[in-house]
Order: structure tokens, then sequence, then C-alpha cells
């Protein structure tokens, strides 16, 4: 069989289904992935036009632009958006879409999983915006604390909508999450042992697992506060033998390590790119692995540091301060990494790695007021103020956002076929920089100066007013380059140039095949000699042959080594996930107004499951006797 | 840069030892952690310089042998730093959470939405003196507060005497502190708490403790009965109108707890808590519709006769 009859009989296998049934069958890693990150940037928008408003009205103090109830709304659904249905799911797209492109196989573990995933999160995400649009968007904050989001002091559905909408984006997170670590660990291609995979890769693993050990805690936090809120459970009644402050350790000890979970693969985003465009493997890859799992461990040890203010005993907010210390150490060991690499390097300047530059100057920032928020004195007087919300923007924005926008402009070739515009996406990051750092920086002094975070607005005479305005105007010029920046990615993705397989010369094996990728991925499944597998591919190369062409075959190796194990079929496109999705969703939705929903959405969803796990008959090569 | 801060509710402008010990340590975090950003920039700077000349990628052995040592060197030193930094701020913190209780009185301020109340304890019922949404300290005398809520989580933060504590309902907080520099120092709600989380503030004088005795006392006092007819009048429209239904007038027969007391509102300096001077005309328009004020608020619009309203505030304004 030749290469091109090879291509054709492996397209038709893995031919994606086009059209609108098609959107509701296809389980294809690229498809799902692409999905993932498209709708978590209209989320983005959405929770960016929020975070304008909101400037516009603390531009001047007094000011009349929205009211403090929908300001409440605002702010709750751009922390929710923010964290819930951009970061996280747009990580993960990332991960969906690039893993398997990375590893060298032709699709992820559980792909159902994933369609699953992303129809959960699509209509978590759109219930939230349904309550916002319809004036009953949830006003008790992204932490939602208790007692104020329980029955008595939110009475309505605002704060229902919150926690349906959390329980089940968590959800597609979860399914996500357990895909990733699957296929990481078992659809390697042969000779990537865990030592050699890229550390992106590495990012997403570490990640998923930080995803399926936080998210829970979150779910069943919220899970609480809706059966409190619909059949009075009082979990978080003090005076029926509840407790207030058990929900703030439910959902900081999900809140931390989330932060993690947004930050961990910035982190190797930078990686990727420094490398990229320095062409130079990273230095001290052992540690720098080590350091994403240290990341990942200690993460789960700092969640107090948000609660240092509600009278918890000194000694024990000793160890958590130690602990939150302790966590700069790994980033620390990749900054200096970074710094290494790009001295020892050969730096190419493109705008991708313009992104990374911004990401040192910026998050630094961030690590630094961490270190001094993770002090329990400074912590009582910086806790809660815009100090507080400088912070995190410098850490999240500049720690996970920069990256991100820099590896969407480094893989939009592989997505598109096509580069984005060199030009506007340099003028895009200088915007963004500068729109960022006027935005953010004047929070810090305006928390020294006694701003308390959540105001929908303040008295003239406090002196924060020319701060306050300065903030609003780099807002708008933040707010001016992310829009530069999706428009360049609609005309690039139209009219862009022409990338090829290869545009930057990378390291990794998403760039061995085609951009776009075929169905298929790869012709053939590469092997792999070392942790920078194209800049060391020799002639003769082994490639994997003899997978079947009339089934969706894929090789499943050993987790340590990758060492060929046998051959698994994924799954065909299929409706069934898709109808579990729905199912369980008008379920979370109806358990919104009545306690029936619940066995209603039961039901629903175990009727798309039976579809789901309905067996197939075995192909007939395998029934007919081997000679 | 201490200019640039506003002064009468800033964590930079401390009146009191526990405020002063945080913003010494602040200035040392900050220093230290200034000194260690703009390091780290110039090594960035170089080896971006660096790497900028190069004609390709070093890939020797000799490369890897000192960037190995370079990262050695720095995070050896990030974690000194890191270490001597945390000792800074456990010192700090047990200097400035007391566990001896020796403090000359106790004064208990619950939360509520979105007014503050305070109590200062005494043995003898009568004597406990009440009042809403002001705070006065004898100066260099420690105090001990006790925190709760009547609702949401609140939480106190006086920025210019200590850090800030949370009132949860159902627990006490306490917060000891002294203040050392009279003035008035302007204190605001840190946690959300609902619709009116912004306007949810107050005062805290601190004068010599002749003057806060002299205040303590006049505030123990019920309410003078009114002398004029106007004022008489105006007590008549509190005692039969909405008024009564939340509010207390000690001296009369008003005792609801819903709101803040009144016995003595016009010895206080703000309205609405710490949002409005208490001036005439502001009580005038608080009574009349505080919901233009302050959206939301607990406090209904009260539609009263033009002249029922006046000799309601001339009767409010009584109350020293």
């Amino acid at each position: 069989m030749n290469d091109q009859e090879l291509h054709l009989r492996l397209s038709a296998t893995w031919h994606k289904p086009t059209g609108l049934w098609g959107w509701l069958t296809d389980n294809h890693h690229t498809t799902i992935g692409k999905r993932f990150i498209i709708t978590a940037f209209v989320f983005f928008i959405l929770g960016g036009i929020e975070a304008l408003i909101m400037r516009t009205q603390l531009a001047l103090p007094e000011n009349h632009v929205v009211s403090n109830d929908l300001y409440n709304q605002l702010f709750t659904t751009h922390g929710s958006t923010m964290m819930f249905l951009f970061a996280v799911p747009v990580m993960e797209g990332l991960g969906l879409y690039f893993v398997p492109l990375m590893i060298g196989t032709r699709q992820m573990a559980f792909p159902r999983l994933n369609q699953f995933a992303y129809f959960s999160y699509l209509i978590g995400g759109v219930l939230l915006y349904v309550g916002l649009f319809g004036n009953f968007g949830p006003d008790a904050g992204w932490f939602a604390y208790t007692p104020l989001s329980g029955p008595e002091f939110s009475p309505g559905k605002r704060v229902d909508v919150w926690a349906q909408m959390i329980t089940f984006t968590e959800m597609a997170a979860l399914g996500g999450a357990v895909s990733i670590i699957a296929t990481v660990f078992k659809h390697r291609a042969p000779g990537m042992s865990l030592n050699r995979m890229p550390l992106f890769v590495w990012g997403q693993l570490v990640t998923s697992f930080m995803i399926i050990f936080a998210m829970p805690s979150v779910m069943v936090a919220s899970g609480m506060l809706a059966t409190d809120r619909l059949i009075a459970t009082h979990f978080f009644n003090k005076a029926e033998g509840g407790d207030n402050l058990l929900w703030q350790h439910l959902f900081w000890f999900f809140g931390h390590p989330e932060v993690y979970i947004i930050f961990i693969p910035g982190t190797t985003m930078m990686s990727t790119l420094v490398s990229a465009f320095t062409k130079r493997p990273n230095f001290g890859y052992l540690g720098m692995v080590l350091s994403l799992i240290a990341t990942g461990f200690i993460g789960f040890g700092v969640w107090v540091h948000h609660m240092f203010a509600t009278g918890l005993p000194q000694l024990g907010l000793s160890f958590f301060t130690a602990s939150s210390v302790l966590i700069t150490i790994p980033t620390a060991f990749q900054f200096f990494s970074w710094l290494t690499t790009l001295w020892h390097g050969k730096i190419h300047f493109h705008s991708p790695i313009l992104y990374s530059f911004s990401f040192i100057v910026i998050f630094l920032i961030g690590g630094l007021t961490g270190v001094m928020l993770a002090s329990v004195p400074l912590d009582w007087q910086l806790h809660d103020t815009f100090f507080v919300v400088a912070h995190f923007h410098y850490v999240l924005i500049g720690g996970a956002i920069f990256p991100l926008l820099g590896a969407l402009t480094y893989w939009f070739p592989k997505l598109t076929g096509r580069l984005m515009n060199e030009k506007l996406s340099v003028v895009t990051v200088s915007l963004l920089f500068v729109g960022f750092n006027v935005t953010f920086f004047p929070m810090h002094q305006l928390g020294l100066m006694g701003m308390p975070r959540r105001v929908y607005t303040y008295l003239p005479n406090l002196g924060w007013t020319n701060l306050n305005l300065l903030a609003t105007v780099g807002a708008y010029i933040f707010g001016l380059g992310s829009l530069l920046f999706v428009l360049n990615a609609l005309i690039s993705a139209r009219i862009g140039v022409i990338a090829g397989d290869d545009p930057w010369g990378g390291a990794d094996l998403e760039w061995a095949t085609a951009s776009p990728p075929p169905a298929y991925n790869f012709l053939y499944v590469p092997t792999v000699r070392d942790r920078y597998p194209l800049w060391s591919m020799e002639p003769d190369q082994p490639l994997v042959t003899g997978l079947a062409t009339d089934r969706r075959e894929i090789l499943v190796t050993k987790l340590m080594d990758a060492e060929p194990d046998h051959l698994y079929e994924t799954p065909d496109p299929s409706i069934s996930p898709t109808l579990v999705a729905l199912g369980a969703g008008i379920g979370i939705i109806a358990a919104i107004f009545n306690p029936w929903g619940v066995p209603i959405g039961f039901v629903l969803a175990g009727l798309g499951l039976l579809g789901w796990f309905w067996p197939k008959p075995p192909h007939k090569e395998l029934l007919e006797p081997q000679p | 840069m201490r200019l640039l801060f506003a002064t009468f509710q800033s964590p930079l402008h401390p009146a009191g030892p526990y405020a002063r010990a945080i913003e010494r340590l602040w200035w040392v975090f900050f220093a230290i952690t200034a000194v260690i950003y703009v390091l780290m920039l110039i090594g960035f700077a170089l080896a971006v310089r660096k790497g900028a000349r190069r004609k390709q990628a070093d890939l020797s052995d000799e490369a890897t042998r000192s960037g190995a040592r370079f990262i050695t060197i720095a995070l050896s030193a990030t974690t000194v730093i890191l270490i001597g930094l945390l000792f800074t701020s456990i010192a700090t913190g047990r200097d400035i959470s007391p566990v001896d209780d020796k403090v000359t009185r106790e004064i208990k301020i619950t939360g509520h939405q979105w007014w503050w109340e305070v109590q200062y304890a005494e043995a003898r019922p009568d004597m406990i003196v009440e009042t809403a949404n002001e705070l006065h300290l004898p100066v260099g005398e420690r105090v001990k507060l006790i925190l709760d809520s009547d609702d949401v989580i609140h939480s106190l933060w006086i920025p210019n005497l200590h850090g800030k504590r949370d009132l949860i309902p159902g627990y006490d907080g306490v917060l000891t502190l002294t203040a050392d520099k009279t003035g008035t120092y302007r204190a605001q709600c840190a946690e959300f708490c609902g619709l009116q989380h912004a306007k949810m503030a107050f005062l805290v004088i601190v004068e010599p403790k002749a003057d806060f005795e002299r205040w303590l006392t006049a505030q123990r006092l019920p309410a003078p009965f009114p002398k004029t007819a106007d004022q008489q009048h105006g007590q008549q429209v509190f005692l039969t109108s909405t008024c009564v239904m939340c509010h207390a007038i000690k001296g009369t027969s008003a005792g609801a707890r819903t709101g803040p007391d009144l016995t003595h509102l016009a010895s206080r300096r703000t309205l609405g808590a710490g949002i409005l001077p208490n001036t005439l005309g502001n009580l005038h328009g608080w009574i009349a519709n505080a919901q233009t004020i302050k959206p939301g608020v607990l406090m209904p619009p009260n539609p009263l006769e033009p002249n029922d309203l006046h000799a309601l505030v001339a009767y409010l304004e009584t109350l020293q």
C-alpha cells in the first residue's frame, strides 16, 4: 500500500462528520479541542465586556453607569466566567488539541467523554449567561460565601444558577482531565518514555491530576449549597448545627489549586516558547518537571491563606504562610531556567516570544506580591483590598493569559494552516502590555490607600479618584489589544500567509504532520528517541506500521517507557454523549426549581448512557480463526 | 511615596503599635522584593541581549555547567531570602497577637447589613453604652473588640490601627488593639456582604482619656424630654410612625433593635454608616428616602408631611 492509498483509506476511516449532525456527533480530539478554545474565547470576550462596564462604573466616584444590584451580578459573573468558563476550559482545550499531536497518536483516550464534557461545559456556560441577561444572574461573588449565598440572604434563584453552573462545568473539567491523563499515560508514541515527554504535556498531566483532586471539593460544596437552598439541608447554617466556615474550607481547597491549574499550563507554554524561539532545549528538564509536580502537590496545602482574617489560631496560620512561601521555590526554578535558556540560546524575535517576555516582566510582580500576601500580618491589611485584585490579575493574566496568547500565536498555523499577521501581533502584544500595567499597577496603591474590593462605588473625598480613572483608561487599552488579537485571528485564518507543516522549526511532534492535521493526525505513527524529537530526527527513524486502516485503531504503549503494548479501537462518532449531556443539563436546570429535577436528570442521562454503552459487534476478522 | 497615600484610611499611616509593626513589615517586604525584582529584570535583560547577539544556540557542556551553577546559586539565594522573610513575618505576627488578656475594656461590635452596632460592655446593664457606626477609643488604652455578626459575614478593618478581622455569625471573633495617636480614622467593611457592601463604613475617634470618659458618660444618659412644641411634635411623629418599628431611643417607649440605636444620634458625625456628614439637610433627605442615597438599605422611604418631617428632624437634633 503506498502513501496515497493509505491516506485515502485512513481519511475514510477517520472521516469527521460534517453539518449539524457532525457538530453533535464528532468526537475527534482536534474538533473538541478547537471547540473548547473558541467557546472559551467567546466567554473571555463576555467576561472582558463585564470588566469594562465595571471599570467604567468605577472611573469616577459615586458614578451611576450601573446600579449596585447589576454591579454585583457583573463582578460575580466576571469572576465565574474567567475562572470556570474561560481559563480552565481554554487550557484543557489546548491540551485536548495538542497533547495527542505532541505525543504522536491519532486520538485521545475516551473521546466520547470529551464530547460529553464539551456539551456539559456549553450548557453550564449558557445557563450562567441566560441568568445574567434575564436579570437573575448570580450576585454573591464567584466565591459565594455562606451565609450571604444561603437561602436567607439570597432569596430567588440567582445563586442556584451559579451553584448548578459550577457543578456542571466542573464535571466537564473532570471529564477532560481523566481523558488527558489516560492519553498521556497510554497513547505515547513508541520511545517517548516519561522522561522524554514535552514539558507542555507534563504540565497538562499535572494539571489534570490537580483537577481530579480539586474539582470534587467545589462540586461537593456547590451541591451542598444547592441542597441548602432547595431542600433546607442546613450544611452551612450554624443555627441548625451547620457551619459557615466549612464552605470557605471546601471552596478554597479547590480555589487555590485552581490558580495553579491555570498557571501550570501557562508556565509550560512559556517553556515551549522559550525553547522554540531560542532553538535550544530548556535548561534543567528534570528540575522543570519536578517543579511542576511540586507545585501540584504544594498547591493543595496553601488554601488557608485565603482565610487568614477569619480568626483561625495564629500557630496554624504560620504553617500556611510557610507553605505559601515554599511554593515560590519551584516557580523560581522555572524562572531561572528560562533566563539560562535565553542566555545560552539564539533568540529569534517573533511575536510569540514577546508574549513570553511580557510574562516575565508582569508575572514576577504578581509572584512577589504573592510572597507579601503569604505573610499573615501583611495579609490582614491587604486582604480583600484592591491590592489583591492587582496581585491576582498580575498572576493570572501575566502567568496564564500572556503565555496563552503567545502559544496560540505560535500554534495558530497548526490550528488553521496559516500564520497570524506578525505586524498586528506586535501591535497587539504592545497594547496588551501597556494596557495591562496601566490598569492593574495603580490598584496596588489603591489597596494601600484603603480601597476594599467588590465595591460598586466609593466616596469622592477618599483620594481614590485619579488612580481609578487611570485604571479605567488602561482597561480600555487592554480591551483594544484583546479585540485586535481576536480580529487578527479571524482575518489571518482566512487570508494569512500559508504556513506549511513546520513554520517555526519546532521541536515537538505536532510539527511532524500537516497544518492543520488530517483527521488521522499522522500517516504513520512516529517513534521518538529523545526529548526534542524533530531536532534529532534521523533519516532512518523507524515508523509504526500495521495499524488497521478500516477502523479507528490506535497503538497503546506502556506507562513508563512507552513500549508498544497492544492495539485498541477507539469509538466512532455517536450522538449518545451529546444526549447524556443534554439529559443531565435538563435535570440540573430543572433542579433549580424543583428537587424532582435530579431524578429526571438521572433518567434522561441514563437513556443516553444506554446508547453510549450499547455493545458493538466485534470485527469480522476477529471472529474468524487466525491461521 | 508616603505623601501619595490617603491618611485617614490607610495601613501606611499607623496610629497604633500593631498597625505600626505591620507597616514596618510592609516596608521590609517592599524593599526586599523591589530589589529582587530589579535584579531579576537586569538578569533578564542581560540574558535577552546575550541571546539576541549569538550566532547560534550554545549547546556545549560548558554552557550546561555554567547554567547549572547559576540556577543553583540563584535558587539557594531565593530560598535563604524567603526563609528570612518567613521568620520576619512570623515574628511580627507574634508581636501583634498578644496572648495575655490584659485589656482595659471590652467593646462588642456587631455587623449588620449594612451598619455597625457598637456596645461598650459594663457589669451593670444600665451602664452599657450602645451606639452605631462610630467607635470612640481612649488613646493609649488596650481594648478588646468582640466581633459578631447578625446576618452575613462582614469584616472589620481599621487600617490605621490593625489588620482586618472577619465578623462571622455565630463565632465570637476577637481583635485586641491600642490606639496611640488621637485623631479620626475611617474604617470600611472588607468582606463582600451584599447590596451595600460599598457603603458600610464607620469612624473611629481616638481621643484623650478625659474626653473619652466625658463622651461615655454622656452616652449613658437617656434622651432628654423635648423642650419646644415643635420638638415634642417631632417625638410624637417618631413614636407614631414607622420609625419606632426598627429604632430605639432610650427614655422613650421606642425600643426596637432592628436598626441603629438613636438615643444620641445628634452626637454622631455621620449618617447611613459613614457615608454622609450628619447635617440637617442630609438627615431630612435620609429620612425622606434613604433608598436614593443608599439603594437597597433596609430603611424604607418615609413619606411624611413636610411639617411632620421638619418636626421629626428638630426632635432628632436634640438627641445629643
